[in-house]
């Protein structure tokens, strides 16, 4: 399909960049955030999966005082406080279990969006029926309708099952 | 093939972890109808003996635990005590956290379960010095 070759092609330039790229390069922020190289181990939320294949902030990437609190990790965590454990948590995972059961509200954006459309178009449809349709054919009209009717039931029209079958034709009335 | 006996997903699930029923019903690691089953005893100490591995890496830590929690069970306090040692002599002490909110999650409804894994736990928390999710508030949004 035209979009998984496209996806493809945008794939293969960014693994491309990325091999061409040193790896000195590789933190800075000049690229689009969207070129992911898949040619090494990736971090993901997955309920699934607690431990991901990667931490979530890479090792080169850590400030002078989170790698100050990673050396410190190696030594007993009692002499760790509340805080730094949290961090040394958020360090390695994005998101907690509860983040990542959370959901969004975006169903409530997606279903208003459905109304408002949908009502924009009962718009639509009411303008038409009022400024582009004529008037509806003669034949409709009551007048016609009565007319037609009698005709049909003179002519005894479906008399076993349909339409005839349903006059009684004793008390000149609808069953 | 009678995990069914075992599944936390059936209803009857009295006590923890995995059920101790009346009849001694074997845990089939594979999904042979022929051929030994492995029995819950086994099941547990070869994820042990697992974790216990002195000179266990990370990628083996990882892989253990990914592979356990994709199991439809909630790991003994045992292997989690195992798996908490292996965070120790790894220095990973967020993996440690991980592992306790991964369990947590994997009783799903069984509300009863982590309670007690942390009541069979709270010796080896202590000793390593891990605090629970609770603890550091992340078990809220």
């Amino acid at each position: 399909m035209l979009t998984s070759r496209a996806l493809i092609r945008g794939l293969q330039s960014s693994l491309w960049r990325s091999v061409c790229s040193t790896s000195a390069l590789q933190g800075s922020h000049s690229k689009v955030v969207d070129v992911i190289d898949c040619s090494v181990p990736q971090y993901n939320n997955r309920l699934d999966t607690p431990l991901p294949d990667r931490p979530f902030v890479k090792h080169d990437q850590l400030s002078a005082e989170q790698k100050k609190l990673k050396e410190k990790e190696k030594a007993s965590w009692k002499s760790l406080s509340k805080e730094e454990q949290l961090a040394l948590y958020r360090m390695t995972f994005e998101l907690t279990y509860p983040e990542m059961r959370k959901g969004s509200d975006e169903w409530k954006t997606v279903l208003g969006g459905v109304f408002f459309f949908m009502g924009f178009t009962g718009l639509l449809v009411w303008w038409q029926r009022v400024y582009v349709f004529g008037d509806v054919p003669h034949t409709l009209s009551d007048e016609w309708v009565e007319k037609q009717t009698q005709r049909m039931i003179d002519m005894r029209i479906n008399p076993v099952n349909g339409f005839a079958s349903q006059w009684d034709y004793e008390k000149k009335q609808w069953k | 093939m009678f995990r069914s006996a075992v599944r936390l997903t059936c209803s009857g699930v009295r006590s923890l972890t995995r059920t101790r029923p009346q009849f001694t019903a074997p845990l089939a690691a594979r999904g042979y109808s022929h051929g030994k089953q492995e029995t819950d005893e086994e099941f547990d100490a070869r994820w042990v003996t697992y974790f216990n591995k002195p000179d266990i890496d990370a990628w083996e830590l990882r892989k253990g635990m990914n592979t356990l929690i994709g199991y439809d069970l909630v790991p003994e306090p045992k292997i989690l005590e195992a798996a908490l040692r292996a965070c120790r002599r790894l220095n990973d002490l967020a993996s440690a956290i991980r592992i306790l909110e991964a369990v947590k999650d994997k009783s799903g409804p069984h509300k009863e379960i982590y309670p007690y894994l942390i009541q069979e736990l709270r010796p080896t928390l202590d000793e390593l010095g891990i605090a629970t999710p609770e603890e550091l508030g992340i078990d809220k949004v």
